[in-house]
């Protein structure tokens, strides 16, 4: 699954010229994170369509990059996450970033990590957790 | 390797010896001849008589460019223009240009000087030297013309313009030598791929005596890539005032540009203090022409950044020898308490593939401390979303700063594309405590 990721340099209104942008296209964001530092900021965002998305922004000047990331769905019940981390961190696979993705009853998450081919086989193999496809978390 | 003068050779003591003996027959000669010198002297309270040692030079007042303002035109000669045998003037982008004049025995100096220079450089008795400098009031073209010249070469005065043109004479004369500015010689080179000639085999050019501007490492490995390895690419140093080319230049082993030491006293000072500073420090190069009739000087500031070195060099050679140029004294910053060039944070930044030609520097003060903030453009190829990626390369660029300039920079990294664009001369410097100290 693809993930769009802008670079925003840390000035006022640099965020509102990107959601602008993807608004005139009819891009809908499902879900996003904004990873501070302190001079510039990381946006990521699961959006409905990816690729003219980020044709469009580095039109304007932007520096959008497309990330390839999973998607996880993970049931609602206590201890989901912390099992999941353990699982990874077990086979020794690093976790650079999650965010919270809305998926209705169940809990899902959008995650990038050291090895994301092998994650997926990870949970997946453990019966509890299920890669959601990207169409269909473009659409929700 | 030839070397063409026994003075270029000669123990640190001997040169010392020459250098007094010339420097107490100077300041004689120039309290004697010129005015603005007796009364600067007279001023400082120092009377020729009393510099007794090369150490004493430091008591001296310094030359400056506007001495040379205040006297326009011939106000430091020490000579009437009867006995002058040539005249010379420097472009002089604002207002009247410098003038500098000659004898016939200086004319005599300058092409020996720039015969050792040239030798040092490269160049052979045997060689066609074509000079694509601008012939003219400009000391450049006639300064090297005489020096080749007085090595026994031969010499194609083609001056500058028309590419077309030199590089028809340059392939059908067989020139071996060139000499132009480090830009002009890159030009040549890609006209020359333009009119279908390749610069490393349907050309004889084997030496490349360049000047007049900075030449950098990345603009001389530029000339060799466009030229073939073989080229000798070597930059030599000076300005109308203190001769023309002739100070300094370097030779075959690279390290630095051998001053002929006989002709100029070299110092170093700190350019906001004016104190002189050790060997080996960087500061501003101040001059001292010694064997000038016409126009002599002392401690002339160029205003030009460098370092100097002592050791006798593997070429032979035991004359100092002088950095190339980290850049002029106008550009200069103090932050912290410390002197920091922009050429310095260049040059730590192309050693990075990850960042474009493009930077600012902005300082600022804050709480009665020096803020130094560099932005960098990232190119497109290394932009990622790895934030640690991006972090850890900040780092690396923040450490290699600090171990160049000696104080802490804040980093602040730019998409690309975002950072003003030059067409001229490109102004990447922002001080805002101006009115603060």
């Amino acid at each position: 699954m693809k993930q769009l990721t802008v670079f925003i340099e840390n000035r006022i209104g640099r965020l509102e010229q990107v959601t602008e942008i993807l608004k005139e296209n009819n891009v809908n964001i499902v879900c996003l994170s904004l990873d501070d530092t302190g001079d510039y900021g990381m946006l990521r965002m699961i959006v409905s369509q990816p690729a003219q998305a980020v044709e469009t922004l580095v039109d304007a000047g932007f520096s959008a990059m497309l990330t390839d990331v999973t998607a996880i769905k993970l049931p609602h019940h206590f201890g989901m996450l912390n099992k999941l981390s353990g699982l990874l961190s077990d086979n020794g696979i690093d976790i650079k970033y999650m965010y919270a993705l809305n998926s209705g009853a169940d809990a899902a998450i959008v995650i990038k990590t050291s090895d994301d081919a092998k994650s997926e086989e990870i949970l997946v193999a453990s019966g509890e957790y299920h890669v959601l496809s990207a169409v269909d978390v473009y659409n929700m | 390797m030839m070397i063409w003068a026994k003075e270029e050779t000669l123990s640190r003591s001997e040169i010392e010896q020459i250098q007094l003996d010339k420097l107490k027959k100077l300041v004689h000669y120039v309290y004697d001849n010129v005015e603005p010198y007796r009364r600067k002297m007279d001023d400082a309270g120092i009377a020729p008589d009393d510099v007794k040692s090369l150490d004493d030079l430091k008591r001296l007042p310094f030359t400056t460019k506007q001495d040379f303002r205040d006297c326009y035109p011939f106000g430091l000669f020490a000579v009437g223009t009867d006995k002058l045998a040539r005249i010379h003037a420097s472009s002089g982008t604002t207002g009247k240009p410098t003038v500098v004049g000659y004898t016939a025995k200086d004319l005599e100096v300058w092409a020996e000087c720039v015969a050792r220079l040239a030798v040092a450089g490269g160049a052979e008795p045997s060689d066609v030297c074509q000079i694509c400098f601008g012939y003219g009031m400009f000391t450049g073209a006639l300064g090297l013309h005489k020096g080749l010249e007085h090595i026994g070469a031969c010499i194609i005065p083609s001056s500058t313009g028309n590419s077309e043109k030199q590089l028809m004479y340059m392939k059908d004369y067989g020139s071996t030598l060139l000499v132009a500015t480090p830009s002009y010689a890159l030009r040549l080179g890609e006209v020359a791929l333009q009119m279908g000639l390749n610069p490393k085999t349907d050309l004889k050019l084997r030496t490349a005596l360049v000047g007049s501007e900075l030449m950098t490492e990345a603009m001389r490995d530029e000339m060799k890539k466009l030229y073939g390895e073989k080229l000798t690419v070597t930059q030599n140093y000076g300005m109308s005032e203190l001769m023309g080319p002739g100070v300094s230049g370097e030779c075959t082993e690279f390290c630095g540009m051998h001053i002929n030491e006989d002709h100029f006293i070299c110092e170093i000072i700190d350019p906001a203090t004016g104190e002189v500073l050790p060997a080996g420090e960087k500061g501003e190069l101040v001059v001292t022409c010694l064997s000038k009739e016409a126009l002599p000087l002392i401690r002339y500031r160029t205003r030009d950044i460098t370092r100097l070195f002592y050791e006798p060099c593997k070429c032979g050679r035991t004359t100092a020898r002088m950095e190339i140029l980290s850049g002029r004294t106008d550009d200069m910053l103090k932050i912290k308490g410390v002197n920091v060039f922009p050429s310095q944070i260049e040059e730590v930044m192309l050693r990075f593939e990850e960042f474009g030609p493009h930077y600012e520097i902005i300082v600022d003060r804050k709480d009665h401390s020096d803020i130094l903030t560099i932005r960098v453009e990232m190119t497109p190829d290394s932009m990622t979303d790895d934030v640690s990626e991006l972090e850890a390369l900040k780092k690396r660029l923040k450490t290699q700063l600090r171990t160049m300039l000696g104080i802490d920079a804040k980093i602040v990294l730019e998409s690309p594309h975002t950072l003003k664009r030059f067409e001229g001369k490109a102004k990447r410097v922002t001080d805002n405590r101006k009115g603060l100290t």
